[in-house]
């Protein structure tokens, strides 16, 4: 029952991708990245991944720790360099732009927050806008908007410090600061991944929402297919720094691969045993 | 009279905001210089491995360095740069007193601060890092916004630790020339007035301590985003800081000042003759505890204008003669090469001041020894002592070249302890001053030089080049010239050797101009 609403949001979404731009607003083309192993030895992080993201599109990917998730997300704000291949930002070449305005127009959520300690709520999230050089009172109203955006009570919040705030809080402030300066494009780096399930809910939702009210491209890093899967629209699944495979739920369903079938069926196994244990909940 | 009412504490408070106001001055400085090049040097080193081993290195070694000897080196080392840019560039530069102790104390900060430094930004979370690269940060605004605030309170902690270290290590600048509150201690020991050394302790500790507080409520402010803290702190430090410029500033300099040496009869002369000055209406200041080498360069360097040193240390040390001409001739000649370096020998006290083998009286009696000779055959199965310098001075050389002298072990002594420790048998002889009150104290006797291997040591008052036409100066210092006989510094050095208020320079000076005046 659960998968069949999904079912019916997916072709909500995919007709609205259809409409928007051709162009993609992410590529990656043959990328590859390998770091120094242990003594000569390199390990491949990501090997040979060509990826594209539409305009409006939140693509989540999959993938256990080590499979080249992250360090593909890095890549593509240059926090990290890769060997091959070639990565496009709104069609620009990414070894062409300046990494550091490359990074200030691209909204960036941490694992955890990665909040500043020293600084509070409000300089936090004004950084992006401050580096830019944006005059104090507009970053002001900006943090306030900010603030009630991702429903943190403004006067409640602004001048206390992360360590004052709640994991949910912070992550709702990690948001915040991502979208601080306008940008088309998120990169979440497992953004719910230390929170409560509760927590995590809400918030998945209301980043959800935010995508859609703001028009944003999301790439979201999860290793939980689940989250993946109520999120986003498309799923890259990626395995040993390989990308397995990519596509709507309905199109990785149909998909092979028995790493890929074995993802997908842990979550709806769950959601049957659920639905067996809870009789009456209102799925229906 | 108790220990609390000593009117000595009275006379250490008197000089409380001089040395203090110094004291600070020299270490700020110092412990901003230190900072100014050790954090940049941190920040780079600390993605730099090589760099920072070699920084560390340096640093520690520095380090291990005793304090004395690192202020005592940068002496000569800035009096050759003066003398180097004063003939390629034109100018030169006071090598004496604060430049070399702040410069000294500066590389003595910096161990602390470096390794707190690179231990506290290498210690900074690598996902804060990487945020702030997220966020849009360049590294610089990286470094300056996030890296760096977050490794403060490592950092702090460094600097207190510099910040204790370089107050209580500026107390040995007193030798180089800088005031400090080293001048108590060092006076203080010169004169077994240990009132003045646990005052100069006591002062040095309550600074140290306060500094360190002051700059722990910062630390702990940063560490736990208080800012109220902080700004407590940091005006504390800052008002330190202003309270000891003030009178600086507002004080007008003094116009002449007066050198002494390291030991008592220094001291007392250095007295009498700022005496005669404010008596002559001059106001005068003294630079006291200054090195036997220090004290000449700085003369001449114009940093002092005048102070008393004894023909024969001069002729052996600063002009390395060794012929030793009948004294009249010695302060002729000598009169000739101070005039080379615009020097001016105003005249000789009256005394002599020189090098004796001493020993018991009773001692020398029952071995026979009238004279050096007579000590050269007994010397196998005797210990000599001298004073820090006696060993490595010509005059050593001299009497070793004449006599022999094969001892059986030599040690090297406070000067004041010497004679204690000879007259006690603790060593068999000493190299003692002829005009030394303690010699008739613990009745000792000064052997006969019959081959003259020492030369003649009058007391001689000497004016820095810039004072060479000074005749208000030469007036008011006239009254001394061949007016102290050897009887009565003897006697003003045996009453400044006592352990009470009476034994005070000044006190002792006060005596000694008396006796002038009433004879």
């Amino acid at each position: 029952m659960l998968t069949q609403s999904f079912t019916f949001r997916w072709k909500v979404r995919s007709c609205v991708r259809g409409v928007l731009s051709t162009l993609p607003m992410i590529a990656y083309s043959h990328v590859g990245k390998s770091f120094a192993g242990r003594g000569t030895e390199r390990v491949t992080a990501v090997d040979d991944v060509s990826l594209e993201i539409a305009e409006g599109e939140f693509l989540a990917i999959v993938g256990a720790s080590g499979s080249g998730k992250s360090t593909l997300l890095r890549l593509t704000n240059r926090l990290i360099e890769p060997d091959q291949g070639r990565i496009t930002v709104e069609s620009e070449d990414v070894q062409a732009a300046d990494p550091v305005g490359l990074r200030r127009r691209i909204g960036y959520v941490f694992q955890s927050g990665a909040l500043f300690p020293h600084m509070s709520v409000a300089d936090n999230i004004g950084i992006t806008p401050k580096l830019q050089g944006t005059p104090a009172d507009k970053i002001a109203t900006r943090v306030d908007e900010l603030l009630e955006l991702v429903q943190l009570r403004t006067a409640d919040y602004r001048d206390r410090f992360p360590h004052e705030l709640s994991g949910g809080q912070r992550q709702r402030v990690g948001v915040a600061r991502a979208l601080a300066a306008r940008p088309r494009i998120v990169l979440m780096d497992e953004p719910f991944g230390a929170l409560d399930p509760l927590t995590r809910d809400a918030l998945g939702d209301d980043y959800r929402a935010l995508h859609r009210k703001l028009n944003l491209t999301t790439v979201m890093i999860t290793h939980d297919m689940t989250e993946a899967l109520v999120l986003a629209d498309r799923v890259a699944v990626m395995r040993a720094g390989k990308l397995l495979a990519q596509g709507t739920p309905a199109e990785l369903s149909k998909n092979q691969d028995g790493y890929v079938a074995e993802l997908l069926r842990t979550p709806r196994r769950q959601a049957e045993r659920l639905n067996a244990l809870l009789p009456g909940d209102g799925a229906t | 009279m108790s220990f609390l009412t000593d009117p000595r504490w009275g006379e250490a408070f008197a000089h409380l905001a001089d040395y203090l106001g110094n004291h600070v001055r020299v270490s700020v400085a110092a412990l901003a210089l230190g900072l100014l090049v050790s954090l940049p040097l941190a920040i780079a080193a600390r993605q730099r491995p090589v760099l920072r081993t070699a920084l560390l290195a340096v640093a520690s070694v520095v380090q291990t360095v005793p304090g004395l000897a690192l202020l005592a080196l940068f002496y000569p080392l800035l009096l050759a740069l003066a003398s180097v840019t004063l003939a390629w560039f034109g100018f030169g530069f006071s090598a004496f007193g604060f430049l070399p102790a702040v410069l000294a104390l500066a590389l003595y900060s910096m161990l602390p601060v470096l390794r707190n430094t690179i231990t506290g930004l290498n210690g900074v979370d690598g996902e804060l890092i990487e945020a702030a690269r997220g966020v849009g940060m360049t590294p610089r605004q990286s470094l300056f916004a996030v890296e760096l605030p977050l490794a403060l309170p490592v950092i702090m902690a460094g600097i207190r630790t510099s910040a204790v270290w370089v107050i209580g290590t500026a107390t040995l600048s007193t030798p180089i020339g800088q005031t400090s509150l080293g001048n108590y201690i060092f006076a203080g020991l010169q004169t077994q007035n240990w009132v003045l050394v646990l005052f100069g302790c006591f002062a040095a500790a309550v600074l140290a301590l306060a500094v360190d507080q002051l700059l722990a409520l910062i630390e702990n402010g940063l560490r736990a985003r208080k800012r109220a803290r902080t700004a407590l702190g940091s005006f504390g430090i800052a008002a330190l800081v202003v309270a000891t410029l003030v009178p600086a500033l507002a004080r007008p300099a003094s116009s002449y000042a007066i050198g002494a040496k390291t030991f008592t009869e220094q001291y007392v002369l250095a007295a009498l003759m700022a005496d005669r000055l404010r008596a002559a209406g001059l106001s005068a200041s003294s630079r006291q505890g200054l090195g036997s080498s220090v004290i000449f360069n700085a003369l001449a360097a114009g940093d002092i204008d005048v102070y008393v040193d004894y023909s024969g240390t001069l002729w052996l040390n600063q002009f390395h003669r060794t012929d030793t001409p009948p004294r009249e001739k010695l302060i002729e000649e000598l009169k000739a090469e101070l005039e080379k370096q615009h020097i001016t020998l105003l005249g000789e006290l009256g005394f002599e001041n020189a090098y004796a083998l001493v020993m018991p009286k009773q001692r020398a009696d029952e071995l026979g020894i009238r004279s050096i000779a007579d000590l050269a055959s007994h010397a196998a199965t005797l210990s000599i002592a001298g004073d820090y310098e006696f060993f490595s001075r010509p005059e050593w050389g001299a009497l070793r070249e004449a006599y022999g002298l094969p001892f059986k072990a030599q040690r090297q002594m406070q000067p004041d302890f010497m004679y204690a420790a000879v007259a006690s048998g603790e060593v068999d002889v000493i190299a003692g001053y002829t005009s030394d009150g303690l010699i008739a104290k613990y009745d000792l006797s000064a052997l006969d030089d019959p081959r003259h291997a020492i030369p003649p040591y009058d007391a001689i008052v000497l004016l820095a080049p810039k004072r060479a036409g000074d005749e208000k100066l030469k007036a008011a210092l006239q009254p001394l010239l061949g007016r102290i006989d050897i009887a009565t510094m003897r006697e003003a050095n045996l009453r400044a050797s006592g352990n009470d208020a009476a034994a005070s320079p000044e006190a002792v000076a006060r005596w000694l101009w008396q006796r002038i005046e009433n004879h």
